[in-house]
């Protein structure tokens, strides 16, 4: 179900620490429901940890996406944007942003998959 | 599933946009039993009914019904409604399920001095089911014998439906094509299961009140809570199809005659955004840069995709295509006005 190459936030996102890319959960799609907004930083940005990094939007509610970890904003995937949906279709295939760490230790406190399984169980 | 004025409602089945898509091309089925009925019945039911609603109950045929207002003598809404005239002196009420407990009371207490006419809160011997989309009436038409084509808009037959006692009425809350089915509580299960297996090539899925806001909101059918309450005046809410000037007294109507003669402050439009954003129900609207007023409703809705909305402005900058902005979680994002409805079934 989740990848387990990725880490997890107890806030629903997901990152693959060796490209950076980051996205909301399988879980976190369903809990939204039909997602048609996205709203993504532009590259350079910098992002402390646990800070807003964009918005997702379904047609019945609004959730923020938090950056797993601190770092740069390298990549923002502009194509997602204009295809939202995909969120609802492959999750964990659809990566919103990638980050470049700026704290390599601050993954020690990230969710494994088991972990993260555990918690929307 | 959520907790909705004390009954537990689906919010969506299969996923809001594809139930959405349903209703559009195909047909959907609602459950709608929590919406309140309150039946008024005697010689003197059509003095009262006229009194209190805002539409003219007087111009209802037997097995014709009507959207009105329940008004309160501000020309505001107690409530929004559908008044179905059952025979010349029996009316059926169905009335938002959120506001039931107040309608009823209200209700009582405006028809107890006309004498010859009860009130009574009916809502326990009726679930109410509604099939809507283009394939409604085929599907429909396969568990009854009463002919379907021959119902109009707004009116209403008796009948059975799977082999129980049913009321249909030619009603929704869509902007689609569709059917409203009232049966005894005890076999709604057995009509909802037979209109899913009716006709398996039609597709019909089961329909949730989040698709039921979404269907609404495109045909700009207010909500009572959103668009319209006790605060908004019928002409406000730009309904003045619903009032029945011709009728004479009614509660409410000097408030709306005078408004009408002086000219209105405000009222309800349709918008689109302009700007890549999507204002949602309670965002504050802001016009050359001073707050006038906030969103009713607004998402980005399946069919049409576009982020659409309702909300109240200055009547002076109510024309379409004026501009103004929403304040979009802090951010001003540009919107302009549209006409209404946002979405017209096709003809045919």
């Amino acid at each position: 179900m989740y990848p387990q190459t990725y880490k997890y936030t107890n806030d629903h996102e997901w990152i693959d620490l060796a490209t950076g890319r980051m996205g909301v959960t399988d879980y976190a799609q369903k809990q939204l429901g039909d997602i048609v907004f996205l709203e993504l930083p532009e590259v350079g940005k910098t992002v402390k940890k646990g800070e807003q990094v964009g918005t997702v939007e379904s047609v019945k509610a609004v959730s923020e996406i938090f950056a797993p970890v601190s770092g740069t904003i390298a990549e923002v995937n502009a194509g997602l944007a204009e295809k939202p949906e995909s969120i609802n279709h492959d999750a964990h295939g659809s990566w919103m942003v990638a980050i470049t760490p700026a704290d390599p230790a601050e993954a020690q406190d990230l969710l494994d998959a088991a972990q993260y399984a555990e918690l929307t169980k | 599933m959520a907790v909705f004025a004390g009954w537990d409602m689906p919010v969506e089945y299969s996923g809001l946009a594809n139930e959405h898509m349903a209703v559009r091309t195909r047909a959907g089925l609602f459950d709608v039993s929590h919406m309140g009925q309150v039946e008024l019945a005697g010689k003197d039911a059509l003095a009262a009914v006229e009194h209190m609603t805002s539409n003219d109950a007087g111009k209802l045929k037997i097995g014709q019904a009507q959207y009105s207002g329940l008004t309160t003598p501000a020309g505001t809404f107690v409530d929004d409604l559908l008044v179905y005239r059952f025979a010349t002196d029996h009316f059926l009420f169905v009335v938002n399920a959120s506001n039931m407990g107040k309608d009823f009371a209200w209700i009582t207490e405006q028809a107890t001095p006309f004498g010859d006419v009860s009130a009574v809160n009916t809502s326990a011997r009726y679930a109410l089911i509604a099939l809507q989309g283009p394939a409604a009436r085929d599907v429909l038409q396969t568990l009854t014998d009463v002919d379907l084509g021959a119902i109009a808009c707004y009116w209403f037959a008796h009948g059975e439906v799977a082999g129980v006692r049913a009321t249909i009425s030619r009603t929704g809350y869509t902007g689609e094509h569709g059917f409203e089915i009232f049966t005894p509580p005890q076999s709604a299960v057995r009509v909802w299961d037979a209109i899913l297996q009716a006709d398996r090539s039609a597709d019909v899925v089961p329909a949730g009140l989040g698709a039921r806001d979404t269907l609404r909101l495109e045909a700009a059918m207010r909500l009572y809570g959103n668009e319209i309450d006790d605060t908004t005046t019928v002409l406000e809410a730009d309904l003045e199809w619903i009032v029945g000037w011709d009728k004479g007294e009614f509660i409410g109507r000097a408030v709306l005659a005078d408004q009408k003669a002086r000219g209105l402050s405000r009222r309800l439009v349709g918008f689109e955004m302009v700007d890549r954003a999507i204002a949602r129900h309670g965002y504050d609207v802001y016009l050359d840069g001073a707050k006038v007023g906030t969103v009713t409703s607004g998402t980005k809705t399946p069919f049409l995709k576009k982020a659409i909305g309702m909300a109240y402005l200055p009547v002076a900058r109510t024309e379409p295509g004026t501009e103004f902005e929403v304040d979009v979680r802090g951010r001003r994002a540009k919107a302009r006005v549209v006409p209404l409805p946002f979405y017209t079934r096709p003809k045919g």
